[in-house]
């Protein structure tokens, strides 16, 4: 498809948001990924979701690593600057990235063999910094650039479509990150628009690592009936924790909730997270439970899927070291230089 | 023990302010710090002195050594040979002995005897009973173990001739805050003092005489000033992973940061400092905030570079600004991790796959990697690119004497083609790889900067003029050849080498880095031989136009460095296309740093008839 040019022309009269931005702003070069693949849900989704709640576009950076999930950033909002970096390293240029301005919304966009195979120690230590930032993972199981190859979030026994099964356990990125100490985590699908939404508005939203798995399928090479990331395998094993609505700050609250099967999160800038029909009356401050709900599905052969975890009390790096309010780019040789006076003083140390 | 001094004493040659004590020891033992001060005190009667630590890759237990030369013409090289030997090392003190010259002296802890087999006749014995007077003088073991070291100072003071005065102002200086400590400290050094002034004739023919070669100068080691260097040169991020002998330079960027980098108002910190998982999420951190507009650097070595070469590319051909500190030990793999090398010259100067060249900077002094630092962030974002500055251990981990560190208060940061929003608003079409000026340096703008102008996508996939993914192999090309103009324009923001006379003479030296520590000395002595050769030091890569004329100008240039390979001579071939015939390789890489009298030699050596030597006027 990448031969077509996509079009400029927008209807005069197009819906524009706060900011006063259409839909339109928000959306990136044409996508070369292959007709039908799940990446390309995402990518409308963030589009949607940024529209929604006038995010400035150019108050984002988007990072990502490389596979057919990093290409994603080009899809979306062209008017932020994107880098795709190299292959698992991702992390590591988003943390500097945030150091080097923490005034700017990071987006990063990374797959499962870019976070869980070859970049799965930069993804430990990103969740242990506490960097501010919404951390995807486009998850389909599989290496789709290289062709089909199960990659490490593949389930034990899942096939591919050449019919490798796999023989390892998974690697489970929401409670791996869980576990090292992210602050907001969440599952969902490509496939289920009404969840992902609400989702990433809240992760970016968040203030400090926050983490959504999105189950992705290769419509390619790993969407057989024996694949658990194909489309068939989530929609029939996909289960809501709760339903999610997000009400971006100074915006009315609209929807009613039946009283007593509702939990309302008020994000650090007044925005507000609705859950709804939550089973078991799911607690999503609760780390242990969090993980034992995932541990549970999962032996059941389902996906839990929502705002998994949440906890606002945690700094994010910034605050841990106690950095300056000014932005480090926007600091000068006024800010920064000791000057030759102080040189002199320093010189007298080493004589 | 005093038998021993009179019965085996021979005529010992008078040294005035040119000799080399050298301290064999056990590591983490404390001897550090009192050698330290041995050298200290020497520059601060204003004689010229190096010291080198020759240390193991360990914590406790095994050798190490502190070797001091003193040179009154200011040789700041190694020396070989050993005038006079501070044996402190049960495990190594054969070798030791061995290796001090005849008449030299070997100054020992008498407390047990000596053995046979320890005793030669060409060596003067200085017997002191350490173990025996720190027993009876200190209470805690913790003291009389490291209070020896102490007393040993002190006895040296006494042998040389250090004024102890000196000594003993450093001695409060070191622990200022710390009263208790000073006066044991003192008392040590008096105990030192004494028992030679009680045992001995003294001071020795080996002393020191008060100078002032070093009035104006600091004694400083390279790593402190390359974490100045940062400070000053305005980086915000230091991003590592513990590498010897890389450590300290970000030891020393934190120590200053926390100085000199707080908010006065808020209190709040202009800076920070990740100690990241590896060296790739270190140089990774510092690209991602490179491309975001602040200045950022990682510091390692050998190991630890080879981690970053994919990293190098993306930054190479995205172009996005970096400094990394190469503070280069003995390769290859682990290698000697405590000892110095020049080896990383091919790894680095085209450092990761494809076709890709990277900047390089050479500091020789403390003073340099003060101001290459500096430079380096000025240079990397002037370019675009990569700028790693190529320190070693030798440089990065002794003290040197140099001149003081200096800065231009009119200095202003030059962060190079970055585009305001106000300028994006005055064009028409912002392409992030165009040449617009013809140097090939294109205009960047940091994310953020307008709502609607100016954003881009930075990849290490090939790319246009626009930054947009391409696979059109001419428009690929046309990108490659861009970047290779930006580095010749390189050229004009890179430190140009130091040339002592372009084409005085037939015979010429080429050399970088702390290879420069034995260079006059070289000249000197060849000198005297009616021996002269034209020198050039080399500051940086890409090389200057200036090198490639001054091997044409010669008959013969000696290629000096400290690898196996000659791979400066290499980089040269290539680079200058200079002739293999009118190059010659002198090599040192056995971890210690290169002599003055092994260059020697090798020059003498090389010269088939003392025809070829004389010298010729031009």
């Amino acid at each position: 498809m990448s031969y077509i040019t996509k079009p400029k022309f927008q209807y005069p009269g197009l819906e524009t948001n706060d900011v006063g931005l259409s839909r339109r702003d928000y959306e990136g070069t044409l996508t070369t990924l292959c007709g039908g693949c799940g990446h390309d849900s995402i990518s409308a989704a963030i589009i949607q979701a940024a529209a929604e709640m006038s995010l400035e576009p150019h108050k984002v950076a988007k990072i990502s690593g490389i596979g057919c999930s990093s290409k994603i950033p080009s899809y979306f909002l062209s008017k932020a600057h994107g880098f795709n970096s190299v292959h698992g390293r991702m992390p590591s240029v988003a943390t500097g990235a945030n150091i080097a301005n923490k005034d700017l919304h990071y987006v990063g966009i990374s797959g499962d063999g870019d976070s869980a195979s070859i970049g799965l120690g930069q993804f430990c230590h990103i969740v242990r910094r506490r960097i501010n930032m919404l951390y995807i993972v486009a998850n389909n199981g599989t290496y789709g650039l290289t062709k089909g190859q199960l990659s490490a979030t593949a389930d034990l026994g899942s096939k591919t479509k050449t019919g490798e099964e796999s023989l390892y356990d998974n690697i489970d990125m929401a409670n791996l990150a869980i576990e090292l100490g992210a602050s907001f985590v969440a599952r969902s699908f490509s496939g289920d628009k009404q969840q992902l939404i609400p989702l990433l508005q809240a992760g970016l939203t968040h203030k400090g690592f926050a983490f959504i798995d999105i189950i992705s399928p290769c419509v390619t090479f790993n969407n057989t009936d024996s694949s658990t990331h194909g489309y068939k395998n989530t929609w029939e094993n996909y289960i809501a924790l709760s339903q999610v609505d997000f009400v971006p700050m100074r915006k009315e609250i609209t929807t009613k909730y039946e009283a007593g099967k509702e939990k309302e999160i008020t994000l650090h800038d007044g925005s507000v997270i609705h859950l709804h029909k939550t089973g078991n009356n799911y607690d999503p401050y609760d780390k242990e439970n969090a993980q034992h709900h995932i541990n549970q599905h999962k032996k059941e052969g389902k996906i839990a899927t929502g705002l998994l975890y949440i906890n606002q009390s945690t700094s994010d790096l910034h605050e841990l070291q106690d950095t300056v309010d000014k932005p480090f780019n926007r600091l000068t040789n006024h800010d920064l230089c000791p000057g030759s006076e102080v040189l002199d003083d320093i010189n007298e140390t080493f004589s | 023990m005093s038998d021993l001094v009179h019965s085996t004493k021979i005529k010992a040659m008078p040294k005035v302010n040119d000799f080399v004590v050298k301290f064999a020891n056990v590591n983490g033992s404390g001897s550090a710090s009192a050698n330290n001060m041995f050298a200290k005190a020497i520059f601060r009667m204003g004689i010229p002195v190096s010291p080198h630590n020759i240390f193991p890759s360990n914590i406790q237990g095994l050798p190490t050594w502190y070797e001091v030369r003193i040179s009154e013409d200011n040789y700041l090289g190694r020396r070989e040979g050993v005038d006079l030997m501070v044996a402190m090392n049960e495990q190594t003190i054969k070798a030791d002995i061995q290796s001090v010259v005849p008449g030299g002296y070997v100054l020992f802890d008498s407390s047990k005897a000596l053995a046979n087999d320890l005793i030669r006749d060409n060596v003067n014995y200085l017997p002191l009973p350490l173990k025996d007077i720190c027993l009876r003088e200190f209470e805690k073991p913790a003291q009389r173990q490291l209070f020896k070291n102490i007393v040993y100072v002190g006895a040296l003071a006494a042998f040389l001739n250090i004024n102890f005065k000196v000594l003993t102002e450093m001695v409060s200086e070191q622990f200022r805050g710390k009263e208790k400590l000073i006066l044991p400290n003192i008392h040590a050094l008096e105990l030192g003092q004494k028992y030679v002034n009680e045992n001995f004739e003294y001071p020795l023919p080996l002393q020191l005489k008060k100078s002032n070669k070093t009035a104006g100068k600091i004694l400083i080691d390279g790593n402190t000033a390359v974490g100045l260097g940062c400070v000053y040169g305005g980086a915000t991020i230091a991003s590592w992973y513990p590498l010897t002998p890389s450590t300290s330079v970000v030891d020393s960027f934190g120590k200053y940061c926390n100085r000199l980098r707080i908010d006065p108002g808020s209190g709040k910190k202009k800076f920070s400092i990740i100690q990241a998982e590896d060296e790739l999420a270190a140089i990774g951190i510092a690209i991602g905030a490179g491309w975001n507009g602040a200045r950022a650097f990682t510091a390692s070595s050998g190991p630890g570079v080879s981690l970053m070469q994919e990293f190098l590319g993306l930054a190479y051909f995205s172009e996005v600004p970096v400094v990394l500190f190469n503070i280069q030990r003995v390769g290859p793999s682990t290698g000697m991790p405590t000892r110095t090398q020049q080896g990383d010259l091919f790894s680095c100067a085209y450092a990761s796959h494809g076709d890709t060249k990277q900047i390089l900077l050479f500091p020789s002094t403390p003073k340099e990697c003060f101001e290459f630092a500096a430079d380096a962030f000025d240079i990397s974002d002037r370019l675009q690119t990569p700028v790693i500055v190529m320190s070693d251990l030798e440089l990065g981990m002794n003290e040197q004497i140099c001149d003081q560190l200096s800065w231009d208060d009119s200095r202003v940061y030059d962060r190079g083609k970055v585009l305001s929003a106000e300028q994006l608003e005055e064009i028409e079409k912002f392409g992030r790889y165009q040449d617009i000026d013809g140097d090939g340096i294109p205009y960047r703008t940091y994310p953020g900067t307008h709502p609607h102008k100016g954003s881009y996508f930075t990849r290490g996939s090939s790319h246009d003029v626009n930054a947009a993914y391409t696979e059109d192999g001419d428009v690929y090309a046309e990108v490659m050849d861009r970047i290779a103009l930006k580095f010749e324009t390189a050229a004009n923001y890179l430190p140009i080498p130091e040339i002592s006379n372009q084409a005085k003479h037939r015979l010429g030296m080429i050399y970088l880095g702390t290879t420069t520590g034995a260079i006059q000395e070289v000249l000197d002595n060849l000198a005297k031989k009616g021996i002269a050769l034209d020198t050039l030091r080399i500051k940086a890569f890409p090389f200057h136009q200036s090198v490639k004329e001054f091997i044409n100008d010669h008959e013969l240039v000696y290629i000096i460095e400290q690898n196996r390979d000659a791979q400066l001579k290499s980089l040269l071939k290539i680079e200058c296309n200079a002739n293999e015939e009118q190059m010659h390789s002198i090599l040192s890489y056995n971890g210690l740093l290169i002599t003055a009298q092994h260059i020697e030699r090798n020059i003498l050596d090389s010269m088939t008839t003392l025809e070829n030597a004389k010298d010729v006027p031009a």
